[in-house]
Order: C-alpha cells, then sequence, then structure tokens
C-alpha cells in the first residue's frame, strides 16, 4: 500500500516540482498558503493535470506523462475533502451520502451501508436535512461520510479545519483523528498550521514555494527540521545566518556570538535556529548577555524580546517564550541554551 | 362572434418553442464559453451577444440576408421546403435570434459562480459528469438559469422588429401580438388594439408571478 507521486508543473512564473512517497497512516503536507499544497492533491485526484511526472497508488498508475496515461478523476478512486466540504446544497444529508454509494447497485446492502455509515458518523436523525442547516462539525462529517462509503484507496484532507470555529477545533481534531485511525489506508492532509500537523500526521513532507523539501517523522521534523523553510514552517521563532567555525561550533555574525553544538557541524551551513521554549537562564553553556526590549502576555505564557550586547541593529530581536508561572522576579542579565537546542539549518 | 384568436395561438407557440431552443442552446454556450481561452471567450461572447444590442430590425435584416429565398441558403432550404420568410416558424428563428444573448449571458453568469468544488467533488466521488452537470451543477445554478428563461420568454413574445421584417404581418398566418397591435392601431382600430395590449399584458403578467411563486418555493424548500 504505497503512493507515489513525482510531477511537475509550471503556472506562469511558478513552478510545482514535488517528489514524494506515502505508506499507511497519515501524512501531513506542511507549507505557507500558495507553496502548491493544494494543487498536488488536485493533481492525485485528477482534477488538475501535470505537465509531467508519475502517479502511482498501490500499484495502479493513475498518471503518467511518458505512457501518456491520465485516468479521469472518476476513475481514480482517491477520496477528497475539500476545504468547504462541497456538499450538494440542494440534495439532504442522505442524498449526499448516497452519491458516495452510487456504483452499489443492489438496494438492500446500499440501504444497509447508509445506515452503517449514518451511525458511524454519528448523523442519525440528520438524514432529511440539507447542508445549511448543519452545524460546522456535522457538515465535515457528512462529507467524511460521503467519501468513506465510497471506499477510496486514498484519502486526501485539504485543510479540513479551517471553516471550523476554534473552539471546535480542537474537539475534531481528536474525532478525526481516531476516524482517520480507522480508515487505515494511506490518508494525505494538507495544512499549513504546525499544530495540526503535529496532532494528526505521523509523517510529515514539508513544501517551500513549489518544492518539497523533505519527509520526515512527525517528531524527528520537529527536533531537527533540517533547513530555514522547514524550521519557520515548525515554528522556530529565531534564525539567523551562521558560519562553520569548528566541528561542534558556529558563529552567528548579526547576533555577535559563538555557540556549542551538540551535533557535529557539516559543511555547507546555512543559518542556526532556536526555539523560542529554548533559552533559560540556569544554563552554563552558551551564555551571553542580553538586554530585554519588550514584553508580551499571553493568557498562560509570557514572550520576552531581548538582544545580545554585540546584536547587530539591523537583526530582529530575540524571542523567548515561558509558560507565566515560570517567570523570574527579575530578568536575568545572561540566557543560556543547551548545545542540543540549537537547530543547524542547511540549504 | 367568430373573433380571430389566431395572433395569440401563433405568439404563443413562436415564443414556447423559441424559448425551449434557447433554453438549450443557450446553456450549451454558456457551458462551454466559460471553459474556454479568454480571448476566444472574449470574441465569441462579442457575437452571441450582438443581437442584444443591435436593433431588432438590423437582426432581421441579417436574417434576411442569410434565408431570403434570393440567397444561397434560402434556395437550399427551399429545395427541403424549409422557407424561414414569410412563415410562422420564420418567427420561431426571429425570435429566438432576438432572445438567445438574454438567455446565454445570464446562464453564463450562473456558471461562472457555480463552485467547482462541487463539480469536482463529484467527479472523485465517481459521479459521472453527465450527472454532475444535470443533478449538482444546474441546481446550484437554477436560479440564473430560471431568470434567463424568463427573461428570454418575455423577449420572444413580445418580439416585434426582426419578426415583422422576416415575416411580415398576414392575417392568420404570421401575425403575432405584437405585429397585430401595431397593424391595428395602424389602421385605426384603437379598440382592437387595446384589446391585445390588453392579453399581452395578462401573459407577462402571469409569467411575472408564477416566477415570483417558484422562487419563494425554492427559498422554503432550501429553510426547510
Amino acid at each position: 500500500m504505497s503512493l507515489l507521486v513525482d510531477i511537475r508543473k509550471q503556472l506562469g512564473a511558478f513552478t510545482l516540482d514535488v517528489k514524494f512517497e506515502a505508506e499507511n497512516g497519515v501524512t501531513c503536507l506542511l507549507g505557507a498558503s500558495g507553496c502548491g499544497k493544494s494543487y498536488t492533491l488536485k493533481c492525485i485526484a485528477g482534477i488538475e493535470k501535470p505537465d509531467r511526472g508519475h502517479i502511482e497508488l498501490d500499484g495502479t498508475v493513475l498518471f503518467d506523462s511518458d505512457r501518456h496515461i491520465d485516468l479521469p478523476p472518476q476513475k481514480r478512486r482517491v477520496g477528497y475533502l475539500f476545504q468547504n466540504y462541497a456538499l450538494f446544497p440542494n440534495m439532504t444529508v442522505r442524498q449526499n451520502i448516497l452519491c458516495g454509494l452510487h456504483g452499489e447497485k443492489d438496494r438492500n446492502l446500499k440501504e444497509r451501508k447508509l445506515r452503517e455509515m449514518l451511525r458511524t458518523m454519528q448523523l442519525d436523525g440528520l438524514e432529511n436535512h440539507r447542508p445549511a442547516q448543519l452545524s460546522g462539525g456535522q457538515q465535515q462529517r457528512v462529507a467524511l461520510a460521503r467519501i468513506l462509503v465510497n471506499e477510496p484507496r486514498l484519502l486526501m484532507l485539504d485543510e479540513p479545519f479551517s471553516a471550523l470555529d476554534a473552539h471546535l477545533r480542537d474537539s475534531l481534531k481528536i474525532e478525526l483523528r481516531d476516524m482517520l485511525q480507522k480508515f487505515g489506508k494511506e490518508v494525505l492532509m494538507v495544512t499549513h498550521s504546525r499544530e495540526e500537523a503535529y496532532n494528526m500526521s505521523r509523517k510529515i513532507a514539508v513544501m517551500d514555494r513549489g518544492k518539497l523539501l523533505t519527509v520526515k517523522d512527525t517528531k524527528e521534523l520537529f527536533a531537527n527540521p533540517g533547513s530555514i523553510a522547514a524550521a519557520t514552517l515548525t515554528g522556530c521563532k529565531n534564525i539567523a545566518e551562521a558560519k562553520k567555525t569548528g566541528d561542534y561550533e558556529v558563529e552567528i555574525p548579526t547576533w555577535g556570538i559563538r555557540l556549542q553544538t551538540a551535533e557535529q557541524v557539516q559543511d555547507g551551513l546555512a543559518a542556526v535556529g532556536i526555539r523560542a521554549h529554548y533559552f533559560n537562564p540556569s544554563t552554563k553553556q552558551n551564555r551571553y548577555p542580553v538586554c530585554y526590549t519588550e514584553e508580551m502576555e499571553e493568557p498562560f505564557e509570557v514572550i520576552l524580546q531581548f538582544r545580545y550586547a554585540d546584536q547587530r541593529a539591523e537583526s530582529p530581536p530575540i524571542w523567548w517564550r515561558l509558560p507565566k508561572d515560570r517567570k523570574p522576579q527579575a530578568f536575568p542579565a545572561e540566557l543560556g541554551v543547551a548545545p542540543a537546542n540549537i537547530l543547524l539549518l542547511y540549504e | 362572434m367568430n373573433f380571430d384568436w389566431y395572433p395569440l395561438w401563433n405568439s404563443l407557440r413562436i415564443a414556447a418553442i423559441s424559448c425551449v431552443l434557447v433554453f438549450f442552446l443557450g446553456i450549451f454556450f454558456a457551458f462551454y464559453a466559460a471553459k474556454l481561452p479568454r480571448v476566444l471567450k472574449g470574441i465569441l461572447d462579442v457575437i452571441l451577444t450582438l443581437p442584444m444590442v443591435l436593433p431588432p430590425t438590423v437582426c432581421g435584416y441579417f436574417l434576411l440576408l442569410v434565408f431570403g429565398v434570393k440567397r444561397p441558403l434560402g434556395i437550399f432550404l427551399l429545395k427541403y421546403g424549409i422557407k424561414f420568410v414569410m412563415t410562422w416558424y420564420g418567427g420561431v428563428l426571429a425570435a429566438s435570434v432576438v432572445a438567445f444573448p438574454l438567455m446565454y449571458r445570464t446562464a453564463r453568469g450562473a456558471f461562472e459562480s457555480f463552485d467547482r468544488t462541487l463539480a469536482y467533488s463529484g467527479q472523485t466521488l465517481g459521479l459521472s459528469n453527465t450527472y454532475i452537470f444535470w443533478r449538482i451543477r444546474m441546481p446550484a445554478c437554477r436560479q440564473g438559469i430560471l431568470a434567463g428563461t424568463v427573461l428570454a420568454f418575455a423577449r420572444a413574445l413580445g418580439e416585434y422588429g426582426a419578426t415583422s421584417m422576416l415575416i411580415g404581418y398576414t392575417p392568420g398566418r404570421t401575425a403575432t401580438i405584437s405585429t397585430t397591435v401595431y397593424q391595428l392601431w395602424r389602421t385605426n382600430d384603437e379598440k382592437g388594439a387595446f384589446f391585445w395590449v390588453m392579453i399581452n399584458l395578462a401573459i407577462s403578467t402571469v409569467v411575472l408571478l408564477t416566477v415570483n411563486m417558484l422562487e419563494s418555493r425554492q427559498k422554503k424548500a432550501v429553510k426547510r
């Protein structure tokens, strides 16, 4: 069970060049808006056509430019949950779900599958409602039900939470995660939110301006993003250009400091990243004097902005984020970072 | 009294037939024009919309130029016994040409504002393109399409200029309500003209009432 994607598409000045493999379980395409994530899904679904490339799902070739294979979306058996759920507004919940069962000719079986799906998706009693009468969460469940009764070989979710209110999102994340586990086949999910990617997926593919940079296990990606784009997308606030000065030492000219690293520095280092949570006044290593510039409170955390003593004027202030209950009485004059927390970013 | 009801019957059949014709043609062109590349779409758009902005008499002139019995196409059609000049079905041709842009433009506007993800999700569910067109796209665009159909019907019913150019006025053969009104008024039969004006008013009112009723019923169905 696997999905193979290797496609190129020229869209004006924008080039989409994506190559990856996905296996069972949830894989996230993580990237900023407009980086080509949704377009990639559309190519896999057969809604858009790449210029060149090859798409293969469980051994079936869906698209191959050299062999002139381009299966219509109807024959690909790929489920696609759209951002707005795309429920047919003129049909009831029941009719919407029956659209996913149009291939089932046996009437009794059809009815039974419909009943089953209504129960699994907790939609009992809503059969005769129209999409406009449903809440966001219910709409999402109807859309999923309609896709799952169709028994796709691959499920693709395009920003599944973006149409929902913030307070609904968290409870639906858990619901959806459990459903996806039950589905048991490949799932591709597109998101620009690192939290969603972290919550939902086992693997993350990082996309930046039409290119797919890496595919990594979720935890591994957050621990070691490897590139500037991946570090930014995983929420690293402090990134600065760096030079290798030793096997375990780097220099950051704009910050005016040198840092010891736990990992061996390779050639071709472009920058280092330090997550805002990782500064610590009691850490002995990588300790430098700082001066504070701004403070911003959040409900449970506080963000302090500071500059290193020799930091260049054009370099933006550095973020330190800590829980409110750990905020010190007096701002420490020096801050340290554990060498293991220095992210080495290559180009 | 042996009153001549022919203009009513003739007008209604001309309007009804051309309305059906224009309905399908308008939807067909609107659907495919929406998919064309920009430049081609622009050119096609101008050609298809021209009959709306040209004076109907000019349209009639062009129709005569093409279908006139001394013109190549007219001569060719005459061999098969088809003559658009001075026949009631010539009226269908004239009314269709003039009413077509109204259907085409409103339908195109409706198709362009259609949420494409609906069609895409239908395709990924394996629904055929025909099913998607008639059961998803058309119902989603019904407001615009209904409006276009009504406009086209009303326009076809009221067509005067192109009709009088192409089929003229022959009582009992090509007379329509609008040509009759003019003919009666011209011959100082003001009472007769007034009668047909009232008939026309009545039909138009019924049409508009029907549309309003349909619309409010739809709104209720959506709310339910």
